[in-house]
């Protein structure tokens, strides 16, 4: 983890789960990723990653009624890392979920989990059942950095 | 997302404009499968030249109509795909069981 020296740039989004509001919160850090160093490539891996992380809240966590989503995007030297937040109802076992292809809403192809892996660079997922669930994920620059970095 | 929805025989064909995702994916679903039931329609085009954002909600969706068609004896093909959104087509697997086309008439002439 960066120390708050490290932070070149945070962003917080608090947003209801709603699916309208993947949108916004995908456009919001890839707004924020296209300013870093990121390919356009890239840019669009996050956008997929950070829209799979959301919809999991909405159609998972939040799956009883609506509640409140907090995506947290922060630029540190090395690249850009996200941390997607719910207090939605969990999960029991969370590497059963990662594996579980198909699994969950049938139309999804348990694809969400495996992009994240696949897009990111990093994954962690932390959750329990009723105390919601954490996604942290980390996508590390490829470009070199240009003169004053 | 705007569905345009056209027909040239048996084929359906549906061109996309927008984002595939969870708040778009029931509504290109639903307007699909009326489509399907409306016209009859054994094969099914998806013209992807206006999509620029497709997650796993837009791939689910995109996967439900293709078994769909398939179990009724028809096929489906994906054309104008942009350089954003294949990354994703290649990575989720549905291009190894969907051909995909530069064009529709390409994608036309398949069946």
């Amino acid at each position: 983890m960066a120390s708050e020296a490290d932070v070149r740039n945070r962003v917080h989004i608090e947003v209801d789960s709603v699916p309208e509001n993947i949108g916004l919160v995908r456009l919001a850090v890839a707004g924020m990723a296209a300013h870093a160093r990121f390919t356009l490539a890239e840019v669009e891996e996050i956008k997929v990653a950070v829209s799979e992380a959301v919809s999991n809240s909405v159609i998972h966590g939040y799956r009883d009624g609506r509640g409140v989503i907090k995506v947290t995007a922060v630029l540190e030297p090395g690249g850009m890392r996200v941390t997607v937040r719910d207090e939605g109802s969990g999960m029991a076992d969370v590497e059963e979920c990662r594996r579980a292809r198909g699994g969950g809403d049938p139309e999804r192809m348990g694809l969400g989990f495996m992009f994240m892996e696949s897009l990111m660079d990093s994954l962690e997922v932390e959750s329990s059942p009723g105390r919601g669930t954490t996604v942290r994920m980390f996508k590390a620059f490829t470009r070199e950095a240009g003169p004053g970095g | 997302m705007k569905l345009e929805l056209d027909t040239a025989g048996r084929v359906l064909i549906a061109r996309i404009d927008g984002e595939l995702d969870l708040s778009t994916a029931p509504q290109f679903r639903a307007a699909l499968e009326q489509a399907l039931d409306r016209t009859m329609a054994r094969d099914l085009v998806l013209n992807m030249k206006g999509v620029g954002f497709v997650d796993s909600s837009g791939l689910g969706a995109i996967l439900g109509r293709y078994r769909r068609v398939t179990q009724a004896g028809g096929k489906m093909a994906i054309c104008g795909v942009s350089g954003r959104v294949k990354p994703i087509l290649e990575l989720s697997g549905i291009l190894r069981i969907v051909p995909l086309f530069d064009s529709e008439t390409g994608a036309l002439a398949s069946f």
